[in-house]
C-alpha cells in the first residue's frame, strides 16, 4: 500500500480547523492531523515526519515565522504553506501545489 | 512590453451540482489545473448560477477577501457576525474573512435562478477582523464610462478590501472606447466580459472570456458590440 501524504494543520479557530481536517481526510491518499498551538505542532513533528504543514487562521505573523523556522529545522523538506479560504474551494489546489513545489505568488 | 494571458469562456473548468452550476476561470474545488491557478492576487473567479430556493449552507472562510457581484436574481446573505441582507444586480458585496467567518447564501426566490460572480482575492494581511459590507453601484446611468466598484480605500467609491486592488465595471455601446490606467506599479488587470464583445490590445474578447494584461501602464477597451465587463486591477506579486 502506498504511503499516505501526512498533512499537519494548525489553526486556532476550532470549527474551521475541523472543517479543513474533514475535507482533507476525504482524500484517501492523505492523512491530516490538527493542532491548535505551536508547541503541539513541534511535539507532533518530533513523533513522526510530515509532508506538509498548513498554517491556518489565528497565528500572528511573528508566530507563523517562528513556527515555520522551528518546523523546517526538524524537517527541512516539509512544505510549509499558509492556508487561505477556510477550506472550501482552494484546499485541494493548495496541497497539490505545495507537493509540486509551487507557490502562491504566481501570475497565470 | 505588455504580457498577456487569454482564458476563453469555453476553456474554463465547470461543475454541475444540480442546484448549482459554476464555471471556474481558476482552479477551484474539484477543478485543478496547475496552469490555471490565479492571476496575481486574483485567486477565484466563479461564474455561478443557483436554482430557485437553493443555496450555500453554513460554511466557513478565513483569510480571503470575497466579493460577490449579482448579475440576475437576488441572494440572501446571513453570517456569523449577525448580518442579514439581500443583494441584487446593481450591488456589490464584500466579506473580509480574516480570522474566520461562517455564512449562508440562498436564493430565496423559488422560481428564478440567481446568477452571480464569486471573486476571491488574496488579502495583503492575514488574520484581520472579519468584516461584511455591501454597496449599491450605479452602472445604469454611466454608459460609455468606467465605474469603480472596489478599492483598497474605505473612503473611495465602492466597497473596499485588504489588498491593493481596484475593480471597475464598464458598459459600452458598440464603437465606443474607454482608456484604463493600471492603478499601481506591479499591478496587472484582468478583464472579464459579462456581455457582448470587446477588443483589448488587439485581442477580441467575447462573452465570459477573460484576459489578463500586465507589465503595462494601461490599455484601451473598445466595444465591437454593446458590451459589459469587469476590470480587476490586482498586484501580480504580493
Amino acid at each position: 500500500m502506498e504511503k499516505k501524504i501526512e498533512i499537519l494543520v494548525i489553526g486556532t479557530n476550532a470549527p474551521i480547523l475541523a472543517t479543513v481536517l474533514r475535507l482533507l481526510n476525504t482524500n484517501e491518499n492523505w492523512n491530516a492531523t490538527g493542532c491548535s498551538a505551536i508547541e503541539e505542532v513541534i511535539e507532533a513533528c518530533d513523533n513522526k515526519p510530515y509532508d506538509v504543514l498548513l498554517i491556518g487562521a489565528g497565528l500572528t505573523d511573528g508566530e507563523e515565522a517562528i513556527l515555520t523556522q522551528r518546523v523546517l529545522e526538524i524537517y527541512p523538506s516539509i512544505k510549509v504553506i499558509p492556508h487561505y479560504g477556510g477550506g472550501s474551494g482552494l484546499l485541494f489546489a493548495e496541497i497539490y501545489l505545495a507537493l509540486a513545489g509551487g507557490t502562491k505568488n504566481q501570475a497565470q | 512590453m505588455a504580457q498577456t494571458v487569454l482564458h476563453t469562456a469555453d476553456s474554463r473548468g465547470g461543475a454541475d451540482h444540480g442546484w448549482l452550476k459554476s464555471y471556474h476561470t481558476f482552479s477551484f474545488a474539484s477543478y485543478f489545473n496547475p496552469e490555471r491557478v490565479q492571476f496575481g492576487a486574483l485567486r477565484v473567479l466563479n461564474d455561478d448560477s443557483v436554482d430557485g430556493g437553493m443555496g450555500f449552507g453554513d460554511h466557513p472562510h478565513d483569510n480571503m477577501e470575497i466579493i460577490s457581484i449579482p448579475l440576475e436574481g437576488s441572494l440572501q446573505h446571513k453570517d456569523s457576525m449577525g448580518n442579514l441582507a439581500t443583494i441584487e444586480p446593481g450591488e456589490i458585496q464584500v466579506m473580509s474573512a480574516g480570522t474566520g467567518i461562517y455564512h449562508t447564501e440562498y436564493n430565496k426566490d423559488k422560481n428564478v435562478p440567481v446568477k452571480f460572480l464569486q471573486i476571491w482575492v488574496f488579502p495583503n494581511k492575514r488574520n484581520v477582523e472579519p468584516r461584511y459590507d455591501q454597496v449599491r453601484i450605479d452602472t445604469a446611468s454611466t454608459t460609455n464610462q468606467l465605474v469603480q466598484v472596489l478599492s483598497p480605500n474605505p473612503d473611495d467609491a465602492g466597497v473596499w478590501i485588504h489588498q491593493d486592488a481596484w475593480f471597475n465595471m464598464g458598459k459600452l455601446e458598440s464603437g465606443n472606447t474607454v482608456d484604463y490606467q493600471i492603478h499601481k506599479e506591479g499591478n496587472g488587470a484582468y478583464i472579464f466580459v459579462l456581455e457582448g464583445t470587446v477588443e483589448v490590445n488587439g485581442q477580441t474578447l467575447n462573452r465570459r472570456d477573460g484576459y489578463g494584461i500586465w507589465d503595462t501602464t494601461g490599455f484601451a477597451i473598445t466595444a465591437t458590440a454593446n458590451a459589459e465587463f469587469l476590470i480587476m486591477d490586482v498586484p501580480m506579486e504580493f
